[in-house]
Formats: structure tokens, sequence, C-alpha cells
């Protein structure tokens, strides 16, 4: 299953990424939830990437990296960029995501008390996510994994919340 | 209004943070969900929040909030403060509930980082 926004074809493959990294993510446990996306949030910062960008992609990563931790057994996180974009990547090993339209309707979620104790599983993740990226696509196979991959534009203004 | 005058407001105590409290702060938001948080909260803004778990502080760092006031005289866990120390976020914690808090603060003229959730709803 499959839902996306903005760009259907890869028109990025062509542009000479400027980094390319990836970080692991544990699943199943909140110790270092957040550690990669203040990770990726200083590199970009050090890349002198505009504020605003800096933070739409500090937000899609975390809310991608909370999701791993609270749904999957593991999984990563891969940062590219280049002159024009900042593209995330999470991709998980796990139960996967039985219906995605559900999922990503806001205040739909399927979430334990443990997630809701720490703040999250309000169902705002994933509209969160496709609301900050410029481009946003999700894929899943239930038992094998979920595929997120966010794109945001550097050169554009936004001046959103 | 600078930090310092905000922790004198509240009758606050310091526990991160003290180096940064000229800090000038405009705008606030309150909630103890984390997920609205992310979705609402503005850059430079204070979080007042009754959580008092690392992810405040991650939620904080990658909003790039100004400082956080744990409300209902919360004290967070050593692991949490270290965390602020860390990623240098001013912590703060005031025996004042939420409601209170966000009143003395209001009047004194800090507004919302938003009036209401369809307003400024800018995405692109």
């Amino acid at each position: 299953m499959a839902a996306w926004k903005g760009l259907t074809t890869n028109v990025l493959s062509h542009e000479t990424a400027i980094y390319e990294n990836s970080f692991p993510v544990e699943g199943g446990t909140y110790e270092n939830a957040g550690h990669v996306s203040s990770q990726i949030k200083a590199l970009l910062k050090r890349m002198k990437i505009s504020k605003e960008v800096v933070r739409r992609a500090a937000l899609v990563t975390y809310e991608s990296e909370i999701n791993i931790c609270s749904y999957a057994r593991s999984g990563k996180i891969v940062l590219r960029v280049t002159p024009e974009h900042v593209t995330i990547e999470a991709i998980d090993e796990g139960q996967g995501i039985v219906d995605i339209e559900l999922a990503m309707q806001e205040g739909y979620s399927t979430a334990t008390d443990r997630i809701r104790e720490m703040g999250f599983g309000a169902g705002m993740g994933l509209c969160n996510i496709k609301n900050f990226s410029d481009f946003f696509r999700i894929t899943s196979e239930i038992g094998k994994g979920t595929h997120l991959k966010m794109v945001i534009r550097i050169d554009k203004d936004f001046d959103g919340i | 209004m600078t930090l310092r005058e905000i922790k004198e407001l509240l009758d606050a105590e310091v526990l991160v943070g003290y180096d940064q409290l000229d800090k000038e702060i405009k705008t606030a938001f309150g909630a103890d969900l984390m997920s609205d948080v992310l979705a609402f909260a503005k850059a430079g803004s204070l979080l007042l929040t009754g959580l008092t778990n690392p992810q405040v502080i991650r939620t904080s760092d990658v909003l790039d909030i100004a400082a956080i006031i744990m409300v209902r005289g919360k004290r967070p866990s050593p692991e949490t403060l270290r965390l602020a120390e860390e990623l240098l976020i001013p912590v703060l914690t005031t025996k004042y509930i939420l409601f209170e808090t966000a009143g003395k603060l209001y009047a004194k003229g800090i507004v919302g980082c938003m009036e209401r959730v369809d307003d400024e709803r800018a995405f692109s």
C-alpha cells in the first residue's frame, strides 16, 4: 500500500549529493528516541541551510524516529542533502501498516498507553510529516515494514508554523 | 519579557540555563501532548507543560523552543536534565498550575504562538 504528496516521479536522482549518511534507530525503546533527529539537525545547521528548512527537516525526522521507536523492531534514517533538497527516508523492519489511508487520518492511532505516556500517539505523526514536507511518500508491507520518504526544498521560503 | 522576569513572575526555580535568563520571550504554547507541540508550537516560543520525560527536551530542540516551564511543581528526572544541559535548553519549574501560569504570562503581554488552530495553518 502507498500514499503520497507532491512529486510522484524521482526527479532528484540527477542531483549530486553533498552529504549522504544512514543512521540506525533502535526499535521498541525510547532510550535514545530523538537522538538521530538532534544529530541530523546539528548537521544541517552546520551546512548553513536556512533555519526554517532545518526545523522542518528535524521535525519530520523526529516524528519518523518516534514512529520507529514506537512500532518497529529496528530501522534506519537515511539523510541525503543536495544543493536543492533535503531528503529523509525512514525505513523500518516491523509490523507494517494495515490501512495507510486510515493511518494518515488526523486523530487515528494504534498507540499503546506507554507511547501516550511519552506525549505521543495522538494520531498526528504522519499528518505532521506530510504537512511539513514538500514531497512525501509512504509505502508499507504487512509483517515486513514501512518506508517513508520526505523531501524538503532548500530554496523555498516557508513561513508556516 | 525576559526569561528572568518570567522566573520572578512565576516564582520559578531554574533547573537548567542560568546563563540564558536574558533571553527575550514574546510567545508561548502550553500542552501535555508532544504531538500537538510538534504540530503547533513556533520557534522561539516558551513551552508550558506538565510532562517531564526526555522527549519534552527532544521536542523542544527540534522546534527551537526558547525555554521550558514545567508546571504544577513537576520535577524532571536527572536524565531529562542532562539532555537539556547537552542541548542548551533552559528548564524552569513552577508550582503554579498550567492555567494560572498561562494567565499570569498573558496578563504581562505574552501571547499564544497562534490564536486558533485554523489560523495561519500555512502548510506548503
